[in-house]
């Protein structure tokens, strides 16, 4: 659709001329609040208003249109604690009060300058009642109040509320806010608020240039006042564009909705392909099954659970202290487990099998038993939570970006090791040919046991990053096992790389399967998938052919 | 199964009136791009003694493998007699048209006695549900009893495997194929580890063998080879380098380059 | 049948010991009075009949480990469809004497709003249905795994995880409330069995009679197995598969003619062990109860059979008496079977038995 140069000219003026009346508006409700301006002492009236009316809303409603046009400091600390429901008035002398239920009563804040006042009986305060109509008056104003704050972030916040329910009064202030505006994003927002504007009241012309203009923009009021647009208007010119414009946007979102779910699919994956790549190790180099690998796991998460306890005041940097920790306690574990049992059943792969289950079964208990039966909580750093936004139809939760680009870091890491490092040499000798490495000097049995404590040490470090997304408890690890036994067996047993491709592949398909299957079928189903995919091609997605697999 | 797979059964019908036994044409295989057989031809003649030599990683057991179905070629022909494909039969299948194989690992069942050993190699009926109603004859008791003689093994019926010695598990593996009574035996170096007196009598075993049977040796050891005193194939990367008598082969200008290097 | 018991010293103890007990237990039950010292429970007489499919059950499973090499960590799931199948016949004989009162459906399908009974549970008011679904079920879904597994020869420790992985499966499909079998809580609430209340004495005493008889007609079976010339076999192609298939042997088959035949045994074993304990739940899927079943047979000695049965008595009376003495320890005592059995004792209690005849 192209902009007719007249069009253009007309879309100008209206613009124009709604600047004028913004301004005359804007001019004259600075001069009705004027006087009160100059007056500080008369921040306290202004809140008693609210006071008497505590029945009648409509004085509350005034009161809280005074509140907003006033320029006390606190004001909009009133109005959000007056959303909340904790705003009272003290009984004895009418006094406005924020109020913190305890178990005997009400702890005291003097609404006019913050200052404890002490506590009081649960009868002595009376509460601000408020109903549906306030609340959004309330909410509206205190956007408008977000409006003017210093930080651009929270004013772009505040307008992305507005924009779900605009009105002139909105309008004015986003328009006020326009002409001081520097932050680019806020001015970005600033226009789409017009532009909705314009598609909400404006006229065929103005509409048609407003839907050209937002092009394909992904924001939930867009695309309402879009589908409203087409079913109601009664020029087709109109309702064809708006359609025409829903259309590339649903398309747009249903796009995002995909990438969204690879990049959901992508952070599972990471997990089980780190919880795979250990026993990767494990099995790959020495054909050994570790059971009490899960538990490995669930050392790493309690590590970074232990860490946490006994430095409370590093939470933040806790993560980066325990990576470290839960390799090394894993990395111990394994050692010893590989020197008491491991070793006296090599050549017999079922049996270790076994004594690992139950060495897994004593490692949970003795969880138990020292720690508690219960999960215990481990908090998350305030680095890690949040969103990253990309669109506004696409944001992606910080923690499962800095999974996956972790479980990279192991990968590449591990990489490293085995192909650049002297020991990696060693690893991979034994592994071929355990016989051929011992008569070229290789200790296979020390090789063998770091190995194992390298695998278990993964393990760990896994469970450092499956403490940021579950729940850590004594059984945490057991469900882990199958799932990664699947994994290595899918990539292929021996080919790392198959184990990050299959881990990050079975996570992308699991969370497409979710939305239709629902999360224990999608489960069921990739876990079907996967057996019958072995029994078709029993030697993984990317097998080590010819002699060297050795049937 | 059909008729001609029936009538094929433990070797009765294979139709060699050609005087072939075994057809090998244009066989290739490769793993992950290396050429493990490579467009062979291999002919093997009803009743003949025959030795395949050839330096490491000439192909040698992937040519068994490809006889007994354990490997699929990627193009080529493998015909048993002139009606049995053996490209579309499975190992079982194989092994009941009349093909036995003697691995180069000696493989007996360890937890049985030799005469359990014997015994499961026995021709009969081999469905589950036959062998869970089956009662052993009095002649399939005097063949295992005259089986056990020709190796030498009479006297140790009711031991069980684990205890022989490694060249008398090598023994009791061919009175196995024996007691299976194959057409055509397929043997994968059957002296390895062993001493020359074991040697000298597993190779009047193999000469005792041929004519009733086929036999095709792969063996790596030139000595108990040229012992055989019978024709031999040389491979080398995956096709046939030469043929012919020992002497022949020992003579042949190609096959002294390949095992002496240039 | 009874001649494959011939050179058998172990199992013929064994089964003397059952048939005896099996006279014995039930007269000093019924006939003595309670404050006779030689009197038993009725307790204690559920509890051995509830030990004794746990027997049989360890049974199937040294059928397929033992003697075939697989070692399965999945038979959990053969033992919980024979239990559902049973359940789900003793759910139908309640009619409506549930909570809700409803004739055509079990409580838990009220509860859930369904207006009417899902067809895989027709036919289950009889007992010869259930009795068909009970050797059925199971005997399917190991058909299934085992043509699936065997034709495409995945072993050793492939086959045994993707066995947990069935089992695994199983658990979160019987969790589900939509599958239609109780979903968490299971089938429970029983009231008859075959006309008869399921608490009552002589009906405790009929099922621990119909177990002990069960677990000697599965030793018959299981014995004439092995000691055939197919059992021969089977041993083989645990020993060398490879040689086996080269002497013309079709090793799917047997392999998967074994694992049904366990499967059922597997499966009676459940159905028997419902009504005596009066519950069946999704937890008889977890992979927890499958593996536990392969240290009982460790524990006695696999490849003996009697051993399965000895071991299977042995660590569950063992857990009785650690769970009522020592609850806390219990686990580490399991764990500490595992890795010792393992690695000192990895014939078994038959193992020593047998060592000490050759000493």
């Amino acid at each position: 659709m192209t902009i007719q140069p007249v069009a253009l000219r007309y879309v100008r003026i209206v613009a124009i001329l709604r600047h004028l009346v913004l301004l005359l508006v804007f001019v004259t409700a600075a001069i009705s609040v004027a006087p009160v301006w100059s007056d500080t002492a008369d921040h306290s009236q202004i809140i008693n208003k609210l006071a008497p009316s505590l029945k009648d809303r409509k004085t509350i409603a005034a009161a809280i249109d005074e509140i907003v046009t006033s320029d006390a400091p606190r004001k909009r600390i009133w109005l959000e604690s007056l959303l909340a429901g904790t705003l009272y008035q003290r009984k004895s002398d009418d006094m406005v009060v924020h109020a913190i239920k305890t178990d005997t009563g009400f702890d005291l804040t003097a609404a006019l300058d913050g200052s404890a006042i002490g506590h009081v009986g649960k009868r002595e305060v009376r509460k601000f009642k408020i109903n549906n109509s306030l609340r959004a008056q309330l909410r509206s104003a205190i956007a408008q109040m977000a409006l003017q704050d210093s930080d651009p972030g929270s004013r772009r916040q505040a307008l992305e509320r507005m924009l779900q329910s605009l009105d002139e009064e909105k309008m004015a202030a986003i328009n006020r806010l326009a002409e001081v505006e520097t932050d680019s994003d806020v001015h970005a927002l600033i226009q789409t608020a017009r532009q909705l504007d314009a598609l909400q009241n404006g006229d065929s012309q103005s509409r048609l240039d407003a839907i050209d203009t937002l092009g394909i923009n992904t924001r939930e009021p867009v695309v309402q006042a879009l589908q409203k647009l087409t079913d109601t208007t009664d020029d087709p010119a109109v309702a064809d564009a708006a359609a025409a414009s829903l259309a590339e946007i649903s398309q747009r979102i249903a796009v995002f909705k995909q990438v969204e779910t690879v990049l959901f699919g992508l952070s599972l994956g990471s997990v089980l392909a780190m919880a795979a790549i250990g026993l990767a190790i494990t099995f790959g180099v020495m054909g050994v099954i570790n059971m009490a690998h899960g538990e490995m796991i669930m050392l790493g998460a309690y590590t970074t659970w232990a860490v946490q306890q006994a430095f409370p005041v590093i939470v933040e940097f806790s993560l980066l202290l325990a990576v470290p920790l839960a390799f090394a306690v894993a990395f111990l574990v394994g050692v010893v487990i590989e020197f008491l049992v491991i070793r006296h059943l090599y050549g017999r792969p079922l049996e270790t099998l076994l004594a690992t289950f139950g060495i897994s079964l004593i490692l949970q208990q003795t969880v138990r038993t020292l720690v508690s039966p219960q999960n215990v909580p481990v908090s998350n750093p305030s680095w890690l939570s949040g969103q990253w936004l990309i669109d506004p139809a696409l944001s992606i939760a910080v923690n499962r970006l800095v999974i996956f680009l972790f479980c990279l870091a192991v990968f590449a890491a591990l990489m490293w090791l085995l192909r650049k490092t002297f020991f990696g040499l060693k690893v991979r000798a034994v592994s071929q040919n355990r016989e051929m490495a011992r008569a070229m000097g290789a200790r296979s049995s020390r090789i063998d046991a770091m190995t194992f404590g390298l695998g278990a040490g993964i393990a760990g470090v896994a469970g450092v990053a499956l403490s940021q997304l579950t729940n850590v408890g004594p059984n945490m690890g057991q469900s882990y096992i199958v799932d990664s036994f699947m994994v290595v067996v899918f990539g292929g047993v021996g080919n790392l790389w198959g184990t990050l491709l299959a881990g990050l592949s079975l996570g992308v398909v699991n969370k497409f399967l979710e939305p239709w299957a629902g999360a224990v079928l999608a489960k069921i189903i990739v876990l079907v998938f996967i057996i019958l995919f072995i029994q078709r091609y029993p030697r993984g997605l990317f097998p080590q052919r010819g002699r060297a697999a050795g049937d | 199964m059909n008729p001609t797979e029936k009538a094929a059964q433990h070797g009765e019908g294979i139709d060699a009136s050609t005087g072939t036994l075994l057809y090998m044409e244009g066989v290739s295989v490769s793993f992950d791009g290396f050429k493990a057989i490579n467009n062979l031809n291999f002919y093997v003649n009803d009743g003949e003694l025959r030795c395949v030599i050839g330096p490491n990683g000439a192909g040698k057991t992937t040519m068994m493998d490809i006889i007994t179905g354990k490997t699929r070629p990627d193009s080529g022909e493998v015909w048993f007699g002139r009606q049995v494909n053996l490209l579309k039969l499975n190992e079982p299948q194989i092994a009941e048209a009349g093909i036995g194989r003697k691995f180069q690992k000696p493989t007996v069942f360890e937890a049985l006695t030799i005469f359990e050993n014997l015994e499961l190699a026995a021709a009969g009926d081999r469905s589950p549900l036959a062998t869970y109603r089956l009662t052993l004859t009095a002649e399939q008791r005097d063949s295992v009893a005259e089986v056990a003689q020709t190796i030498g093994l009479q006297d140790q019926l009711d031991n069980a495997a684990q205890i022989l010695s490694h060249g008398q598990k090598q023994w009791l593996e061919i009175g196995m194929l024996l007691m299976q009574k194959p057409r055509l035996l397929l043997v994968d170096e059957p002296v390895a580890g062993m001493t020359h007196q074991e040697m000298d009598r597993t190779g009047e075993l193999l000469c005792g063998l041929a004519g009733q049977h086929t036999v095709v040796v792969v063996e790596h050891d030139m000595d108990f080879v040229r012992s055989l005193n019978t024709r031999v194939t040389v491979l080398h990367q995956g096709s046939v380098l030469a043929e012919g008598n020992m002497s022949d082969v020992q003579n042949n200008p190609e096959v002294i380059r390949v095992y002496l290097g240039e | 049948m009874l001649a494959s018991m011939r050179g058998d010293r172990g199992g013929q103890i064994v089964l003397s010991v059952l048939l005896v007990a099996t006279i014995v237990l039930p007269v000093l039950n019924l006939a003595l009075p309670e404050s006779h010292p030689w009197h038993v429970t009725t307790y204690q007489l559920n509890l051995f009949g509830k030990y004794l499919c746990y027997a049989l059950l360890a049974m199937s499973v040294d059928l397929v480990w033992g003697y075939m090499g697989f070692l399965t960590l999945g038979h959990g799931a053969f033992f919980g469809l024979g239990g559902y199948a049973m359940g789900m016949y003793l759910m139908r004989q309640v009619g409506d004497r549930g909570v809700y009162g409803n004739p055509e459906l079990p409580d838990f399908m009220v509860f859930l709003n369904w207006q009417e009974l899902p067809w895989y549970w027709w036919g289950f008011d009889w007992f010869a249905v259930a009795l068909v679904a009970i050797f059925l079920a199971p005997g399917l879904l190991a058909f299934l795994f085992g043509w699936f597994a065997f034709r495409s020869r995945v072993n050793g420790v492939y086959l045994s995880i993707i066995s947990q992985a069935m089992t695994y499966a199983l658990m979160l499909a019987f969790f589900r409330n939509e599958f239609g079998f109780g979903g968490n809580n299971g089938l429970t609430d029983f009231k008859d069995i075959l006309g008869q209340p399921v608490n009552a004495q002589t009906t405790r005493v009929g099922l621990f009679v119909a177990s002990s008889l069960a677990v000697i007609a599965g030793y018959l079976l299981c014995r004439s197995i092995v000691a055939s010339r197919a059992g021969r076999v089977v041993v083989a192609i645990r020993d060398a598969e490879n040689r086996t298939r080269f002497l013309g042997y079709n090793v799917a088959s047997y392999q998967l003619a074994v694992l049904v035949v366990s499967a059922m045994l597997a499966g009676v074993a459940g159905a028997l062990y419902v009504p005596q304990v009066g519950i069946i739940n999704p937890g008889e899927f977890s992979p927890l109860n499958s593996i536990e079943i392969v240290i009982w047979v460790a524990i006695g000695g696999r490849a003996t059979l009697y051993g399965a049965v000895v071991g299977a008595l042995l660590v569950n009376f063992a857990k009785s008496w650690f769970t009522a003495a020592l609850p806390e320890y219990w686990i580490f005592a399991l764990g500490a079977l595992f890795v010792l059995t393992t690695l000192w004792l990895p014939h078994g209690v038959a193992g020593i038995r047998r060592r000490s005849v050759v000493s």
